[in-house]
């Protein structure tokens, strides 16, 4: 028998809106509530309204904090500034040991400093891959100096998303917060009280428009919610689920653990150079980055745009002349351009944009030329 | 919906015409299942099927799915406007959302699919 599935403390509201429920890395979640074109195009016209709680929040706190990550993750923490946060890598073992790889990739940021001036910081990493991260950085903790913490199951974590997101979430603040919010820089962040409860804002996101993500407890999450979604409604935001979520992920060309980023991957193949902060650091894989850094190797991450709306799939084999040369990572409509598209790993030597493969979908190859990623970007 | 329609458990309809044809599509749960449809590829008229065989297949955002053939026989019309125009499956997918027509083998092969009432209890007993 499975475990029952985790509820976020947003469950009751997704079903009673016609959430449809899925088990997505073990939490029951809202696929749609409608549309998931209605829904994505919400996103990109105006807003899009986000229970991202399934995503582990983990803490990490004392005075060796910073050195502590410093050591462990693949983008420099110590020069992060309180406010600040940096997309990163999770470079260690998967349970039972074995080789280096990549666990995961994650958000860190430098919450403000403690009372006693001690750092604080926090990491939100993927659901599927919560509990192995969490192993992994409990069996590198120190003797002392350092508190680390998974608050997954205290908090809720609500994005908000698309060109009208900021002033949704402004018009819940008071006015010195909202020119605070307004003023935020990407990947940036700040404590505001939003609806009157107190919550955690970085300008980010996962749909390659303007917006922020929030957190707050998790007995907040309703109220904060439900005053999202009233002063949204009018400008036409929308309750988004998890299926619109990866349509504008993938149109804004973003990654996925577990689709383009996996265990072995080569970052520097894939764009995520920008994830990997080598000179000289040491963090665990650090030696095996510096060498596929040095001596590029392996398919790269490219985007291919179909002619028809016939949608290839994760594992679909890209084919140039007859001869394989990749696999599709992630591939959907995509509502915005109302055509097929895909993100693929592919040999290097047909890579280039412009270039003509077919991708073999339920058999039949279907003409796809690559395209510079992102799909869309915002206006 | 027609008393004479008839249901596949894979959420097809049948319903026989006066000519001996009968028309298939797929029913209003389906539709409303799979939501956000953006392909359709229908059989070639003349193609023989099985009941069971695929027919064709839709897709919709998520996922892609088949349609079955609900009954043996030759495929004799197909709905060639729809493919271009899936939102009227939405709008009327037991009339202008047909997607073919079928000579069946043995128009008796109709009463071993559900009617309107066992149907109606199938979908009550799907998950929502």
């Amino acid at each position: 028998m499975s475990q029952p599935l985790l509820e976020t403390p947003l469950c009751r509201w997704h079903e009673s809106h016609g959430g449809r429920m899925v088990d997505f890395a073990g939490w029951k979640m809202p696929v749609q509530y409608g549309s998931i074109v209605e829904e994505h195009l919400a996103t990109r016209r105006a807003a899009g309204l986000f229970d991202v709680s399934h995503m582990g929040r983990l803490t990490v706190a004392g005075p060796a904090a910073i050195d502590w990550l410093e050591g462990l993750l693949t983008r420099r923490v110590a020069g992060i500034e309180p406010g600040q946060a940096r997309y990163t890598l999770v470079t260690g073992q998967a349970p039972g040991g074995g080789d280096v790889v990549i666990l995961d990739d994650a958000i860190v940021a430098r919450d403000e400093d403690a009372a006693d001036g001690s750092p604080r910081l926090s990491l939100v990493v993927n659901a599927s891959n919560r509990e192995r991260v969490v192993g992994w950085l409990s069996s590198r903790l120190p003797a002392a100096g350092v508190r680390f913490a998974d608050r997954t199951f205290q908090t809720a974590m609500i994005a908000v998303q698309g060109p009208r997101a900021v002033d949704v979430v402004t018009g819940l603040a008071n006015a010195a917060d909202a020119e605070r919010i307004g003023g935020l820089r990407p990947y940036r962040t700040a404590v505001a009280s939003i609806a009157g409860h107190r919550a955690g804002v970085s300008r980010s996101g996962y749909t390659g428009e303007d917006g922020v993500e929030l957190v707050v407890d998790a007995a907040a999450a309703e109220p904060v919610w439900n005053a999202l979604h009233a002063a949204g409604r009018p400008v036409g935001l929308a309750a988004c689920g998890l299926g619109a979520r990866d349509t504008l992920r993938l149109e804004a060309g973003m990654p996925l653990y577990g689709h383009e980023l996996r265990e072995e991957s080569d970052p520097f193949a894939i764009g995520l150079g920008l994830g990997v902060t080598l000179d000289g650091r040491t963090f665990p894989g650090a030696e095996r980055f510096a060498d596929l850094r040095a001596h590029p190797r392996g398919r790269v991450r490219v985007g291919l745009a179909f002619d028809s709306k016939r949608t290839a799939r994760e594992g679909s084999s890209v084919r140039q002349g007859g001869r394989e040369v990749g696999t599709v990572t992630s591939g959907s409509f995509a509502p915005s351009l109302d055509r097929a598209v895909a993100m693929a790993l592919v040999d290097r030597d047909a890579s280039a944009p412009g270039t003509q493969l077919d991708v073999v979908v339920r058999e039949v190859p279907q003409a796809a030329h690559v395209t510079p990623l992102p799909f869309h970007r915002r206006a | 919906m027609t008393a004479a329609m008839r249901f596949a458990k894979s959420h097809e309809w049948a319903r026989p015409e006066g000519d001996g044809l009968v028309t298939v599509g797929i029913s209003a749960y389906a539709v409303e299942a799979l939501t956000d449809l953006v392909f359709m590829q229908l059989p070639e008229v003349g193609r023989r099927v099985k009941a069971g065989d695929s027919l064709g297949e839709i897709e919709s955002v998520k996922a892609v799915s088949d349609v079955y053939a609900p009954i043996s026989g030759e495929v004799v019309a197909v709905n060639a406007g729809l493919p271009g125009a899936l939102e009227t499956l939405g709008r009327d997918p037991y009339g202008d959302g047909w997607m073919v027509r079928i000579r069946p083998d043995s128009p008796a092969e109709l009463d071993t699919l559900l009617d309107e009432v066992a149907y109606a209890a199938l979908l009550k007993s799907q998950p929502h």
